[in-house]
């Protein structure tokens, strides 16, 4: 059966070309994968083998023609003693690249925000008063101990107990199977426990700190976040990766960034980043509970930091909701992580100066709780977003930009950002406060619009 | 496709090595692979396969010769150039031919393409597109066997331009330390991308690069099937016994450019005409048989049979629908 022998695209750009060279001639035998001609790209020549084997029974376009669109016969194949037809097209139909379907109007991008009631927080009965540390140790045990499949790698987890003592006296009681740990390799270990997630083993990642993320940050995007969409929903990455996130104290630019922003733009991720001790408990919980890879961004400073925690072991909170810490009726300051002290600082200091600030604590970036913001914001009129990583790009600019889409009626007044200042982290002391939001900073950013 | 050993053993040698039946069974296996490549180079080139596409041709050897030494729940990991992973995992051909060419029937649904395919019925962890993150992620896959205390094994495929990525080499750290059943590959086709071995790696004898971490290593001839076979069969033995990682360096070669666009100026055609000529695999295997007492009828009907099933999943892909726009907003997050 004659076929037609089509002009290929050899690349994924390719419209047309020059048809060069014929390198068989008319009557000619070819066998599969035997170059037939030479045809010129708008980048490189290249050669087009045959698939079929036959015989070359017509050339179509002779060498030299240039601008042959691509799937344009070139020339026709016939079998031994067939006779040459015309046009083989008939015999072989061209099948045709478009869809099947009509064209459909692209459906709109899933909401973020819908309109509704925000969020109420359960109320949990009793609490006692612990340390960030002490409640992110206790989310750990008690998830190990409730699931076989999680378990924690790092460096220094184990035998050292924590290079913060997050993970004390998890290798007593769960042994060096459970609580494993790493050598200086994060590409490495990040990459093998993204492997044993994709098999449905639930690890939980330390990153001594989150700077060194960096290291592995192909895994956690590329290999982590982008899995379960790439195999069509067949691979799900069930892995947390945590550890201390942004500046802590005099230790320089190199160990000192939020990775908020970084992290908050990938879908496939979710993005977590709690303030109090039962923000940390609830919620690492949560994530390594959660089927989806997380990032559990802690911070150092608050590790010492004592609250109250509620006491039931069933407590955990769910992600993608806001916190209302402060009520208030003239202005929205919208913070995490160690950035929900700041707000609340400032609020204090601006209700004795007769300004009612309401103070939200995301606890998490992605996804983000837009309706408890805007919810707010319809109220007070006012939004102040504070964070202690860069402003370009950062958190503050996502939140403005969902409130003006969302909210943009309600403003009396354009939004303020406050955020770290735009350069790296220095060392000197009375630099890195600066470099740093403060509650002063917050009160200034109210008074200048309120 | 397991090892069996009932049947004519043609080949000798120490190891097990292939009956006539594995031979019939790696002949049609090879040529399967052959005849889909080649059929998506074409449809790339009408069109109906677009962007990256890495064609195995000349390498079926490798992957047929190991899936033989492999039983089920073994996983199998590799890069971008998986369409013969795929196949010799008994991955249908129809939902690989659909997914080249974007369809709703493909194995992920026409959202991963020929880089990214994936099955967890065949343990086939993919299809990845970061020259050298697939062998990490191997060590994870075999790192989960042992957490399991299965004797399942994980095979991470990879290229000689990948074996120079620093995480390979903290991924052999990561598997002798654990003593993970992790059987590392290395297909030297001799060319990463443009680039021969000769110009990017000071270390020419990959076998031997895990040698600082005590992981064995041994180079087989990639073009005989049998020899990949036997080798891999030791080193499978090897790791199921927990006696921890494998290096393996197999020889083999491209037939075509790195991908469909590469005019693969960085080679001279006589090169690819010599190895085409005098060591193609499924040639080799043709000899094996036809000396065996096999009848060219037989190897007919087994060409036959191929060509059928390349054809069926051309059509299948052809008339599978694309897939619908709500598919966008899907699996980006699992629910629970
Ligand atoms: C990290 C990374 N760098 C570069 C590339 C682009 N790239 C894709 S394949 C390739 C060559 C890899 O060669 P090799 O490992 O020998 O595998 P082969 O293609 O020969 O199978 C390059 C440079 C990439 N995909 N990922
Ligand atoms: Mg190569």
């Amino acid at each position: 059966m004659a076929t037609d022998i089509l002009m290929p695209a050899l690349s994924p750009t390719m419209t047309e070309g020059t048809l060069s060279r014929w390198l068989k001639n008319e009557g000619d035998t070819v066998a599969s994968g035997e170059i037939l001609a030479e045809i010129e790209t708008d980048k490189a020549t290249m050669e087009v083998e045959a698939v079929d084997e036959g015989i070359l029974g017509r050339i179509l376009i002779p060498a030299g023609t240039q601008g042959v669109a691509v799937n344009t016969p070139i020339a026709i194949l016939v079998e031994e003693g067939e006779a040459v037809p015309e046009h083989a097209s008939a015999a072989a139909p061209q099948p045709s690249a478009e869809p099947a379907q009509a064209a459909v109007a692209p459906v709109s991008a899933p909401a973020t925000y819908a309109e509704g009631e925000t969020y109420v927080e359960k109320d949990w009965g009793p609490t006692a008063e612990i340390t960030v540390r002490e409640a992110l140790n206790q989310a750990l045990a008690e998830e190990l101990r409730h699931d076989e499949d999680v378990f924690l790698m790092g460096e220094e987890v184990g035998q050292y107990q924590g290079a913060y003592k997050v993970s004390q006296g998890l290798l007593a009681e769960f042994g060096e199977k459970r609580v494993i740990d790493m050598p200086i390799t994060e590409h490495g270990f990040t990459g093998m426990a993204v492997g044993a997630a994709l098999t449905g083993l639930k690890p939980v990642v330390e990153f001594m700190t989150m700077n060194f993320s960096m290291q592995a940050i192909d895994h956690i995007i590329n290999s982590a976040a982008k899995t379960l969409y790439m195999s069509g929903g067949q691979m799900g990455c069930p892995i947390v990766f945590r550890g201390p996130n942004g500046a802590a104290a005099r230790v320089g630019a190199q160990h000192s960034q939020c990775y908020g922003s970084w992290y908050a733009h990938v879908p496939g991720l979710k993005v977590v980043v709690p303030w109090s001790a039962a923000d940390a408990k609830g919620l690492l919980k949560a994530a390594i509970r959660d089927p989806n890879p997380v990032i559990f961004l802690e911070n150092e400073i608050l590790y010492g930091h004592k609250f109250e925690c509620p006491t039931d072991e069933d407590f955990i909170l769910p992600i993608g909701k806001a916190k209302i810490e402060r009520a208030g009726t003239d202005v929205t300051i919208v913070a995490f992580s160690i950035m929900v002290g700041e707000a609340l600082e400032a609020a204090k200091v601006l209700a004795e100066q007769g300004i009612s600030a309401e103070v939200i604590n995301l606890r998490s970036l992605r996804p983000l709780d837009t309706a408890t913001i805007v919810e707010s914001v319809k109220k007070t009129s006012r939004l102040v977003t504070v964070e202690e990583g860069w402003p370009f790009a950062g958190i503050g600019a996502e939140v403005a930009m969902q409130i003006t889409e969302h909210a943009f009626d309600w403003l009396d007044a354009p939004p303020v950002r406050v955020a770290g200042v735009d350069v790296p982290m220095p060392f000197a002391a009375n630099l890195e406060k600066l470099a740093l939001p403060h509650a002063e900073d917050i009160v200034n950013a109210v008074r200048g619009m309120v | 496709m397991q090892a069996e050993t009932h049947g004519t053993l043609i080949s000798g040698g120490n190891g097990p090595s292939l009956t006539r039946e594995q031979f019939q069974q790696a002949f049609h296996n090879m040529l399967l692979i052959r005849k889909f490549e080649e059929k998506a180079g074409q449809l790339y080139g009408m069109g109906l396969i677009g962007g990256f596409c890495h064609l195995y041709i000349g390498q079926e050897a490798v992957v047929v010769g190991v899936q033989m030494a492999l039983k089920d729940g073994d996983k199998i990991i590799t890069s971008y150039r998986d369409h013969g992973q795929m196949l010799a995992a008994g991955m249908s051909a129809r939902g690989v031919m659909a997914e080249l060419t974007g369809r709703e029937t493909g194995y992920s649904r026409g959202k991963g393409g020929s880089m990214h395919m994936f099955s967890r019925e065949k343990n086939f962890y993919g299809g990845h597109g970061i020259v050298g993150a697939q062998v990490a992620l191997g060590a994870g896959l075999a790192f989960a066997n042992k957490y399991r205390g299965t004797d399942e094994v994980a095979v991470a495929y990879f290229g000689d331009g990948a074996a120079n990525q620093g995480q390979v080499y903290e991924s052999f750290n990561l598997a002798a330390l654990h003593k993970l059943p992790c059987i590392f590959i290395i297909e030297n086709n001799l060319y990463g991308m443009g680039t021969s071995v000769e110009r990017a790696s000071a270390s020419k004898e990959f076998w031997r690069n895990g040698e600082p971490w005590g992981i064995p290593g041994r180079r087989v001839d990639g073009m005989d099937v049998a020899a990949v076979y036997e080798a891999t069969a030791e080193v499978v033995a090897h790791c199921r016994a927990g006696k921890g990682p494998y290096l393996l360096e197999i020889m083999t070669y491209r037939y075509r450019g790195h991908s469909v666009s590469d005019p693969a100026k960085y080679r001279t055609r006589e090169e690819v005409e010599s190895v085409r000529k005098n060591r193609d695999p499924i040639e080799h295997v043709r000899h094996i048989l036809l000396d065996s007492g096999v009848t060219e009828d037989e190897l007919k009907s087994i060409e036959n049979d191929v060509k059928d099933t390349v054809k069926d999943c051309v059509e299948f892909a052809q008339t599978s629908p694309f897939p619908d726009p709500a598919e966008l907003y899907t699996d980006v997050l699992q629910e629970g």
